[in-house]
């Protein structure tokens, strides 16, 4: 993809975002097609395109202060491989991005005044970005910056910060480091940062657009997206990537890949034997897919680890089919897990994912096939799911 | 009278690197690499199943993603006496490739080149002389007056308004740097490509692995299966994407990157005599042509070289108890018996002592890091680019031989130019563009198997724990972008007894070990001109020219029996 004008090209000062686009030779065409996009990746449809169009036509820049605590990079990784070409503009340059470790050119004390400053003439204004959790054991002395601990400058960031957003399961739940048994008390931002919500964008890493999505919605709406009883936006993490999988065809009709590289894995049959936390997992993967729609992990053949659920790192070993985890022995349990899992989250979509699967196991019980003797076991009652049908 | 220098945080890399300098009459005279995070993800690992380690191991860096997973399932495969499939390893191969190519021009871009083009220098450029330099550097297509005289206006527009977003508090101005602002301009105009071209390239994760950061691997194979009729697997679509994404890489670094080296070295040759750090070099090897276990035929040989000698390459090998050590003595760590232990062996626990924070300086005469000191037979070792280069050049490997020498004529250079900041920074481009030829083999490789009949991505020999021995122990080595990493496993009872990575910026981003001897960073940074006490912009240089990844550095392992003296006992989401 050829991206008509480089990314994070300096920008006209105080214009808006369309002012600045077109001054760069994107055509109106070409940015409402991109509100267009935009609308329906952040959830708002046709209806919201206008207000799309009309924020970025009018909004001023949002500083964003992004801060590395406990974490591998991987979250900023996957923001710059955005694959939009406007995406990378607008997130590299439409927003300001006045502090980040991973690519400002000062270090040291001219970093930290980048840092003082932004936060000081933005007050109130700047957004700030949490990439990794907080250690909070011994201190605090597992992760400092500058002599100070990440406890203490996340606090004092956050403070007049207009909105705090959680980039990755690091700075949602504590990720890899907080897997049994989190040495260093690895803690996610939303229980150190108090009285304002913390936009969770879940995932190891996001979804380049989910989180260019997170942050178009900010600027379009003024407020923080609808969120999930996790804090996750629900326009990106209120379906399962079982809901939403390319080969979800494949489990209702009950043809399964029974070992990596067997001819049903070269056919592209379902994954939920190796282990596949589709079912227990919210997140955009199925639709949004990775790296410009590209694939995402079950479609080049491997299970979903389920990175977007909290804790995931301790629902393992990972290869094992849902049923053998602790507690559920039957199949229809991959939507009861998911409730287990995936908390109060899980409530809407689990009914009508119950109904499916009865009319599966309905049909499966009438037409042999070659995988149906090992298909799952008959569902649980739909009684047992409560909540709403979505 | 000498002043001290405190740089924390370290910009423009991974993780959290804080450098002290002592500075006297211009120069450093002493200097002390502190580590300041650390996530104990050694500790986490115990217990788990083997099979599931890689993706533990992966999360240990998202820059240099991949590296570790493959060490990983290397580890196992070597316990559990597995080899995998002719398919899987050279797709691995080329997903190796792909990382270097990403990580490398990423790096030479967006995290070093800023300590050698002004941005600010670059509104002064004349378009029309730009065009004529550009042009004459090399024939990428972007590179008209009207394609810089634009990019130039918009830069003017974005100094002049004062919110300078990542280039805020830069540099600019200082005399260290020496381009011209036609270069800087070119520089300024491909760190913008440069950010486009790199979210491209990792398609290929995408394709074998399912995305990029943090693509699948597997033990025993590779997650994708090969049909090349079939729309749900690797087809030979998806295979033609692959070929296309290859040739796109080669061409930037044939035609941006590798010139704009060269462009820029001859102005920066006084950085040839500055920077050399310690004498010793250190590479794995890595690139499989004939299975992993023939390690005489990786395309990137195993070897050290002691002394800057290069004519003579020592044997290497991981799994010698007096050969790979780590050392505590500067490290917040605490070791039961001697210092100095063999990854297999591998015993600590946590144990700061450190300034209380906020504090101003670390107690450098004590433990001062959350990096420990690797070793081999006791000396300190540089890893990375340069070490493969060497080690590569002094084996009297053809194609290294041939690559680095074209490089030294070209800057019309002798070999020992290399042993330095520009000499690190050099030997960077040159392997990426070994790698990218490589690439193009192991993909032409991987077509052919396929023209005959082999599909196979995965043996499922040992797949299953019940066919696995009780105990067993194995090591996995690559050679990440930034060095030689390992991985050293043991297994018991199907479950992971003990995991220790040893990983490239622990290597060189590590404190002086008990006898003194300072490690790669410190060495390198003895020497290096500050203009400016006040701003550390030499000082980045040379720790640049390393390509820090901290996350990666930082671990702690913990032997059975071993506790924590600060474990939570609570986890805390």
């Amino acid at each position: 993809m050829e991206n008509p004008v480089p990314s994070a090209v300096p920008a006209v000062p105080g214009s808006t975002i369309y002012e600045q686009l077109t001054a760069r030779g994107v055509s109106r065409r070409d940015f409402l097609k991109f509100c267009g996009w935009m609308s329906a990746c952040i959830g708002v449809g046709a209806s919201g395109v206008a207000q799309v169009v009309n924020a970025l036509e009018t909004k001023r820049r949002i500083p964003i202060v992004w801060m590395h605590f406990q974490e591998c990079t991987c979250c900023s990784e996957s923001f710059i491989r955005s694959s939009h070409p406007i995406v990378a503009d607008i997130l590299l340059d439409k927003v300001s991005l006045d502090y980040t470790e991973t690519l400002l050119a000062a270090a040291g004390a001219q970093a930290e005044a980048c840092l003082q400053d932004t936060i000081t003439k933005y007050r109130g204004e700047y957004l700030l970005c949490v990439e990794g959790s907080v250690p909070t054991a011994a201190d605090g002395v597992y992760c400092c910056i500058g002599g100070r601990t990440a406890e203490d400058i996340v606090r004092e960031v956050a403070r007049d910060a207009k909105a705090v957003v959680a980039w990755g399961n690091c700075a949602c739940s504590g990720c890899v480091q907080a897997a049994r048994p989190n040495p260093t008390s690895a803690t996610p931002a939303h229980k150190i940062i108090t009285g304002k919500p913390v936009i969770n964008v879940q995932g190891c890493p996001p979804l380049a657009e989910v989180m260019a999505g997170v942050v178009v919605h900010l600027l379009t709406f003024g407020r923080i997206p609808q969120l999930d009883a996790l804090g996750r936006p629900m326009s990106f993490y209120s379906r399962r990537v079982h809901d939403t999988c390319y080969r979800r065809a494949n489990y209702d009709a009950g043809l399964f890949v029974e070992s990596f590289d067997d001819e049903n894995a070269r056919k592209g049959y379902c994954l939920y034997k190796m282990g596949c936390k589709g079912p227990v997992t919210y997140n955009s993967c199925g639709t949004i897919r990775w790296n410009g729609g590209v694939s995402f992990p079950i479609q080049s053949g491997h299970p979903c680890l389920g990175c977007s659920e909290a804790n995931f790192w301790d629902n393992e070993p990972f290869y094992e089919r849902l049923p053998s985890f602790r507690g559920f022995g039957i199949e229809a349990t991959a939507d009861k897990i998911g409730m287990a899992v995936g908390a109060a989250t899980v409530v809407g979509a689990a009914a009508h994912a119950t109904l499916t699967n009865i009319r599966k196991h309905h049909d499966i019980g009438r037409q042999p096939g070659e995988s149906v003797s090992d298909a799952p076991p008959p569902p649980a009652k739909p009684d047992e799911k409560g909540g709403n049908a979505s | 009278m000498s002043a001290r220098i405190v740089v924390d945080p370290v910009t423009r890399i991974e993780g959290h690197l804080r450098i002290e300098a002592e500075v006297r009459d211009g120069k450093i005279v002493d200097a002390w690499s502190a580590g300041t995070m650390v996530r104990g993800l050694e500790l986490i690992l115990k217990g788990r199943d083997p099979r599931d380690a890689w993706a533990f191991c992966e999360r240990v860096c998202g820059v240099c993603t991949t590296v570790h997973a493959l060490a990983s399932v290397r580890s196992v495969e070597d316990a559990l006496g597995i080899a995998v499939p002719p398919n899987a390893e050279l797709i691995r191969n080329l997903m190796f490739c792909t990382q270097y190519m990403q990580d490398h021009v990423v790096h030479f871009y967006h995290l070093h080149a800023l300590d050698w083009v002004d941005v600010v220098s670059a509104l002064k450029a004349d378009p029309a002389a730009t065009s004529r330099i550009a042009q004459s550097i090399s024939r990428w297509p972007k590179s008209s007056p009207g394609y810089f005289s634009d990019l130039q206006k918009r830069l003017t527009a974005f100094v002049q308004s004062g919110q300078l977003g990542i280039f805020a508090n830069g540099y600019w101005g200082h005399p260290a740097y020496k381009l011209p602002p036609e270069v800087n301009l070119i520089g300024v105009a491909h760190y913008l490509e440069a950010l486009e071209w790199q979210k491209e390239i990792v398609k290929i994760h995408t394709i074998f692995g399912g995305r990029n950061p943090h693509p699948n691997y597997l033990v025993g194979g590779v997650p994708c299966a090969i049909a090349i009729d079939e729309a749900n697997a690797l087809n030979a679509e998806r295979l033609a994407e692959v070929g296309r994404l290859l040739d796109q890489a080669a061409q930037f670094i044939e035609q941006v990157y590798l010139p704009d080296l060269l462009a820029v070295a001859p102005y920066y040759l006084d950085w040839t005599e500055i920077g050399g750090g310690v004498r010793n070099y250190l590479c794995y090897g890595d690139l499989p042509t004939n299975g992993f276990a023939d390690i005489g035929r990786f395309k990137f040989p195993r070897g050290a070289i002691l002394d800057r000698d290069l004519s003579h390459v020592h044997d290497v090998d991981p799994r010698d108890p007096t050969g790979v050590q780590e050392f505590i003595a500067h490290s917040w760590y605490e070791y039961e018996g001697s210092d100095g232990k063999h990854p297999w062996e591998g015993e600590t626990r946590l144990n700061y002592t450190g300034p209380k924070p906020p504090y101003e300086n670390l107690t450098v005469d004590g433990k001062y890091s959350w990096l420990k000191t690797p070793r081999w037979k006791g000396h300190a070792m540089e890893v990375g680019p340069l070490a493969r280069m060497l080690v590569g050049y002094a084996s009297g490997h053809a194609e290294i031989k041939e690559a680095v020498d074209a490089t030294l004529g070209a800057l019309k250079a002798p070999p020992t130019v290399l042993f330095s900041t520009l000499g690190r920074t050099a030997a960077r481009g040159i392997e990426t563009q070994l790698v990218a030829r490589w690439s193009a083999e192991f993909y032409q490789q991987l077509l052919a198997n396929i023209r005959n009949g082999d599909t196979r991505t995965f043996t499922k020999d040992r797949w299953e724990p019940a066919t696995w021995p009780l105990a067993a122990k194995g090591v996995g080595t690559t050679e990440a972008p930034r060095g030689a990493l390992a991985h050293w496993i043991v297994i018991n009872e199907r479950r992971i007894e003990n995991y220790q990575l040893v990983v490239p910026s622990t290597w060189n981003a590590s404190p002086r070990d008990g006898q003194g001897q300072r490690s790669p960073y410190e060495a390198a940074l003895i020497g290096t001109p500050v203009h400016d006490p006040k701003l550390p912009l030499e000082i980045l240089r040379t720790i640049h020219s390393f390509d820090p990844c901290i996350a990666c550095a930082v671990h702690l392992y913990d032997d059975k029996g071993a506790t924590l003296q600060q474990l939570s006992t609570s986890p805390a989401v």
